[in-house]
């Protein structure tokens, strides 16, 4: 029987959340790790079964947790998250350089095909890889060592590198998104890295148009058009078509282009989906409403989606990755927020209800569609 | 034997009551006594002190017979009654944020 599992991060603890496939009923199980932070949860696509989060907090340091049962029961795996050789300086709030220290990991993306390959990204932005179920854990260490990198600055939120997307039509390429660096590339499986900025412009930074230094959001990419990519910057919804080579911005008739999170329809990949935010001094919704917008096109012409949101008095926040799709043939759409609800559409953003409403602050959001 | 006591949180990681019994090799010191509550216990590394400086994590405190023992040098000796096992060696999650 098919059904869905939504693996929720929250800022003291994750969450399992289950239902058939008729996504009507739904099973909370949790908290996990009560009280620690936990950033990310994903499972593997090769095995439903193996799910890694990411748990942390500021006494303790950063824990790696691994399921092999579906979220049901969990053990720590490795945890030494060590810079490969010189850390090096990246530039700190007063201008001066500092150098990386890590802090947590923000985001784990499982391997296409292999359960136990697990790429990780960190706060100081670097990106580690296991390929023995978690254990060990070993950083690329080009990517923190791209001559850019003495100019990365941190975001308002630290210096994370959130967004890890793998191509299974090209095997070897990664992309990869900091806050406040940008967004890069590796050909080679993450051997060498170049930044793919050109056409982003982010009037925060000296020179809007330079090569790296971008506030990226976040990106997202149809897995039947790997060249296309999405991005919600700081400022600006942005797209690509030439996997990274420009940019350009399909922000249209949004009532704000600030915003964090964004995704693709799992079985349109011109259907993609944002939930725009006031500003970036406020984060909270435009005039207390929480609306998900949907463009069709990919890009420019968007319409609000709010049925069964509140479009009053609404001032919460959806973070970058807080928002996932299912693939069931309707397709279910998810995002928590910054007040502890998660939201659930099964009809493509239509018409939305919380599946669980007082959760602790969300910090991510992942689905599970299972067969 | 050696007395150690965990915060709630690494006493649920660890999957232990109570205090931890250990039996340091060598002289006991801070370090010591780490090094085998690590062994014994190895989810626990990384979550007291730095895994590749053995530096203690900024809001880790060391405690023992009412006093703070956080700062002292990870290779003294802990005091006599820690040694006896007539006082535990408490690791402590600092009072710190809301």
């Amino acid at each position: 029987m098919s059904g869905v599992r939504v693996l929720v991060g929250t800022h003291k603890g994750a969450f399992v959340i289950s239902s058939d496939g008729k996504r009507e009923k739904w099973d909370v199980s949790g908290p996990h790790f009560s009280g620690w932070e936990v950033y990310h949860v994903k499972a593997s696509p090769a095995d439903p079964n193996r799910l890694y989060a990411s748990q942390n907090t500021g006494w303790f340091g950063q824990l790696i947790q691994r399921s092999d049962d579906g979220g049901k029961t969990w053990a720590p795996v490795g945890n030494k998250f060590a810079y490969e050789g010189e850390p090096g300086t990246h530039l700190w709030y007063d201008g001066t350089p500092r150098p990386f220290e890590f802090k947590r990991i923000w985001h784990l993306e499982p391997s296409l095909d292999d359960p136990d390959m697990v790429y990780a990204g960190a706060e100081d932005a670097a990106l580690f890889r296991t390929t023995d179920g978690g254990q060990n854990w070993h950083e690329l260490a080009a990517l923190r060592q791209h001559k850019t990198a003495p100019n990365w600055a941190p975001g308002a939120g630290g210096m994370c590198l959130h967004t890890i997307l793998l191509d299974r039509s090209h095997p070897g390429r990664i992309f990869a998104a900091i806050s406040a660096a940008g967004t890069f590339r590796s050909d080679d499986a993450g051997t060498t890295w170049r930044p793919i900025n050109s056409g982003l412009k982010s009037e925060g930074i000296p020179n809007p148009d330079a090569e790296a230094g971008h506030c990226v959001h976040r990106i997202a990419m149809h897995p039947s058009r790997p060249n296309v990519l999405f991005m919600q910057k700081h400022w600006d919804v942005m797209r690509s078509d030439d996997s990274g080579e420009s940019w350009e911005e399909i922000s249209g008739n949004l009532p704000s282009d600030f915003g964090f999170p964004i995704d693709v329809h799992p079985h349109e990949p011109d259907t993609i989906y944002v939930v725009p935010i006031k500003s970036d001094s406020e984060h909270v919704p435009p005039d207390g409403k929480l609306r998900v917008y949907r463009s069709r096109t990919g890009g420019n012409e968007w319409e609000a989606l709010t049925r069964g949101l509140p479009q009053r008095d609404c001032y919460v926040n959806v973070l970058r990755d807080a928002m996932a799709v299912d693939t069931m043939e309707s397709c279910g759409i998810y995002f928590g927020t910054t007040g502890g609800q998660v939201y659930a559409s099964r009809d493509a953003g239509d018409n939305w209800e919380a599946i669980v409403r007082d959760l602790p602050k969300v910090l991510s959001v992942e689905v599970q569609t299972l067969k | 034997m050696i007395r150690v006591l965990l915060p709630t949180h690494l006493k649920k990681l660890a999957q232990v009551d109570g205090e931890v019994r250990l039996q340091p090799e060598g002289e006991v010191t801070q370090r010591s006594v780490l090094d085998a509550l690590e062994a014994h216990y190895p989810m626990l590394r990384g979550t007291i002190r730095d895994q590749t400086t053995f530096q203690r994590r900024a809001f880790i405190r060391f405690f023992a017979c009412e006093q703070d023992l956080s700062n002292e040098s990870p290779d003294a000796p802990v005091p006599p009654e820690v040694r006896s096992g007539a006082e535990p060696f408490m690791v402590v999650g600092a009072m710190a944020g809301g």
